[in-house]
């Protein structure tokens, strides 16, 4: 069987630019929390950030801070200290993680970028697009800190959005705007938030770019890369640095395509990535699906940093549509269309569905939805079950032998 | 002596070798336990199997499988146990079937076409309900040798329904049983019927159906119970617990020749 081979993953240049912005964005707010020269807003990933920086607020992503734990494996001593103060471990493993994270005053962002820790936020904003679980998140912070929590609460499982439901949330974003005033001491200004919905726009367009090249076969670039340079659109956007990073890492990868630079040498087979990375194994699965040649190109989860309802006119009307527009709060048979869609735009050979125990609002398989559309589309799939965070409902064993009988599979179908 | 090819299944309890002649006769078969030191185990095994078979040159080619798959050093390649019980049965039924394998630490359904290509599959969760390691369990729990469970449970004249998922759960259940006095034969037939759960819950077996694997070589009566659930007849290729092994033997045999 031989010595373990040298590493398949083919590294992105970009990837040390990206380290030096998220770098001065932790440190940035970082030296707010220290200093209180500038105030913290606490955002959910899919929040309304463009709102919070026209108020010049830092924004900060706590479920930013999930995936880094997930991906230190930090999680897994931090998860039990929540679960201990009546967190459930059935619940969002970001939240087990992050509150376990405050708890025990331990998170890599201290000996990653030098911050005194978890900063403190100044006020706490959610949108419920994501789960539930965001707000009672939150709702924990409040306590500790006695800050105003304020959020959006978007329906679920919705086909067609009509105006009613914009309209409702249009009016929910609008209602945050005084409490933001007397946080931030500022008053609203229209036009800076026009400027800042422009910025993450263009951000959201360069971001589209960088998954859609992923269509070329071969591709350029993996699921697993992507969850790491989706960083500055998740994190950043709405500032200029998100767009100049995604302008360089554009070029490196237009150039792949030009040299015929593949990110899974010999790629054989296209699959879809359903659900959230298992963080804490995001290398091992980058490294195993490569040395298949098999290249994970497109997922949903990267592409639901995607808000192209942005460009509109009405940054209102933009955030309102952007924000529930997304994949996450729609009806099975939007979904059902959707991933359709993306087998035909990717050249999907097969579907690997991520059954995420504490996630169930990213785990698109319970209702069916592998066997209809693998009825529809002919496309084999299989189903691992893990997490996003708690690796002690991941396993490796079972997860390794599903995708290698994957694979095994499309190779007999050749 | 033509060329012989060899099949290694290391599963989580056993480990099975199946050494084929150039035609995919089985020439040997040999099973163990798994142990703790796999390789020392599948070295073991084809030793014996090689003197069951007379043989004494290596095999021209092996292929291992099963969850220590990697472990065997004289294995030239890997297949997944998906890939070896779906080409050890096709092998041994030839034609479509659906195959139910039953293992010690998990449960496959595999459908297979007319020419044997593998259409879909299906493991179990990660959880060990209604595997082997269920009714090893569930023998604990009784005080029982696993080898006694088929007979009781054959001659159980009713079941006593074991109602969870979870195998804890399953043990707590049939403390509860005992203590309200129900028979040992209904508590371990309601045991197996748990097992025939778990695997039609994890997909239509539509079509003929085969089991396989080490729980349903030693315990015919699964199979009785899977037959009355599914209101059809239910094949068992020969030798059962050697489906892997067989179909990692024939592969070999294949690689070889290419």
């Amino acid at each position: 069987m031989g010595d373990k081979p040298a590493s398949a993953i083919k590294k992105i240049e970009a990837t040390g630019l990206m380290r030096k912005l998220m770098g001065a964005y932790f440190q940035e707010i970082d030296q707010a929390a220290r200093t209180g020269d500038r105030k913290i807003a606490w955002c959910t990933s899919v929040g309304p950030a463009e709102l919070l920086r026209s108020f010049g607020f830092l924004v900060y992503f706590p479920e930013n801070h999930g995936a880094v734990l997930g991906s230190s494996r930090l999680a897994q001593e931090l998860i039990p200290a929540a679960n201990a103060r009546g967190y459930s471990p059935d619940i969002c493993s970001y939240l087990t993680s992050d509150v376990g994270s405050y708890i025990k005053q331990q998170t890599p962002l201290i000996q990653a970028f030098g911050m005194a820790g978890i900063p403190k936020a100044d006020v706490l904003v959610y949108n419920t697009n994501q789960c539930r679980d965001v707000q009672d998140w939150f709702a924990f912070y409040q306590r500790e800190w006695n800050v105003p929590l304020i959020g959006i609460d978007t329906q679920r499982g919705l086909g067609d959005i009509t105006r009613d439901h914009l309209d409702g949330l249009i009016a929910q974003h609008k209602a945050l705007i005084p409490t933001l005033e007397e946080v931030s001491g500022r008053t609203f200004d229209l036009d800076r938030l026009k400027e800042v919905v422009a910025s993450s726009y263009r951000c959201t367009l360069l971001w589209k770019k960088v998954l859609h090249l992923a269509a070329h076969v071969p591709s350029p670039i993996t699921f697993f890369d992507s969850t790491i340079h989706m960083g500055p659109a998740v994190v950043l956007r709405g500032t200029p640095e998100a767009e100049q990073y995604y302008a360089v890492l554009i070029a490196e990868l237009e150039q792949r395509i030009a040299d015929g630079v593949a990110a899974v040498d010999g790629e054989r087979h296209r699959y879809y990535w359903e659900g959230m990375p298992v963080w804490g194994k995001l290398r091992d699965h980058a490294e195993m699906f490569a040395s298949e040649g098999a290249c994970v190109t497109a997922s949903t989860y990267c592409n639901s940093w995607i808000f192209e309802p942005l460009g509109c006119d009405d940054p209102f009307e933009g955030m309102a549509r952007s924000y529930t527009e997304l994949f996450i709060v729609r009806s099975e048979d939007f979904k059902e269309q959707y991933l359709k869609t993306m087998f035909k735009t990717y050249g999907i050979d097969g579907m690997i569905y991520h059954d995420a125990k504490t996630c169930p609002n990213n785990s698109n398989c319970r209702y069916g939805m592998p066997q209809r559309l693998n009825r529809e589309t002919g496309v084999p799939y299989v189903t691992i079950n893990g997490d996003l965070n708690d690796l002690r409902l991941y396993s490796e064993e079972q997860a390794r032998t599903q995708f290698e009988a994957l694979g095994e599979q499309l190779r007999e179908g050749a | 002596m033509s060329a012989f090819f060899c099949g290694v299944d290391i599963g989580a309890s056993a480990t099975k070798v199946v050494l084929v002649d150039g035609d995919g006769n089985a020439l040997a078969r040999v099973v163990r336990p798994s142990g703790v030191d796999y390789a020392a185990t599948a070295s073991n095994c084809l030793k014996l199997a090689m003197q069951d078979a007379g043989l004494v040159d290596q095999p021209a080619f092996t292929v291992s499988t099963g969850y220590g798959r990697e472990n065997v050093d004289f294995a030239g390649e890997t297949r997944t146990e998906i890939h070896c019980h779906g080409l050890g049965c096709f092998h041994l039924v030839g034609r479509a079937v659906t195959v139910i394998d039953i293992g010690g630490q998990d449960n496959k359904v595999i459908h297979l076409g007319d020419d044997g290509r593998r259409l879909e599959f299906k493991m179990n969760r990660k959880c060990a309900a209604g595997t082997g390691a269920f009714i090893e369990e569930v023998a604990l729990r009784l005080g029982l040798q696993v080898g006694e469970l088929d007979a009781l449970a054959g001659a159980a004249d009713r079941t006593v329904k074991l109602g969870s998922f979870c195998t804890v759960f399953s043990k707590t259940e049939i403390l509860s049983h005992l203590r309200n006095g129900e028979p040992v034969e209904g508590i371990v037939r309601g045991a197996f019927e748990s097992v025939v759960e778990r695997i039609v819950e994890m997909d239509p077996l539509d079509g003929l159906v085969a089991a396989t694997g080490g729980v349903v070589a030693h315990n015919p009566t699964i199979v009785e119970i899977i037959k009355a659930r599914i209101g059809r007849e239910v094949i068992v290729p020969e030798a059962p617990q050697f489906t892997g092994a067989l179909g990692a033997a024939l592969t070999a045999r294949s690689l070889a020749s290419n």
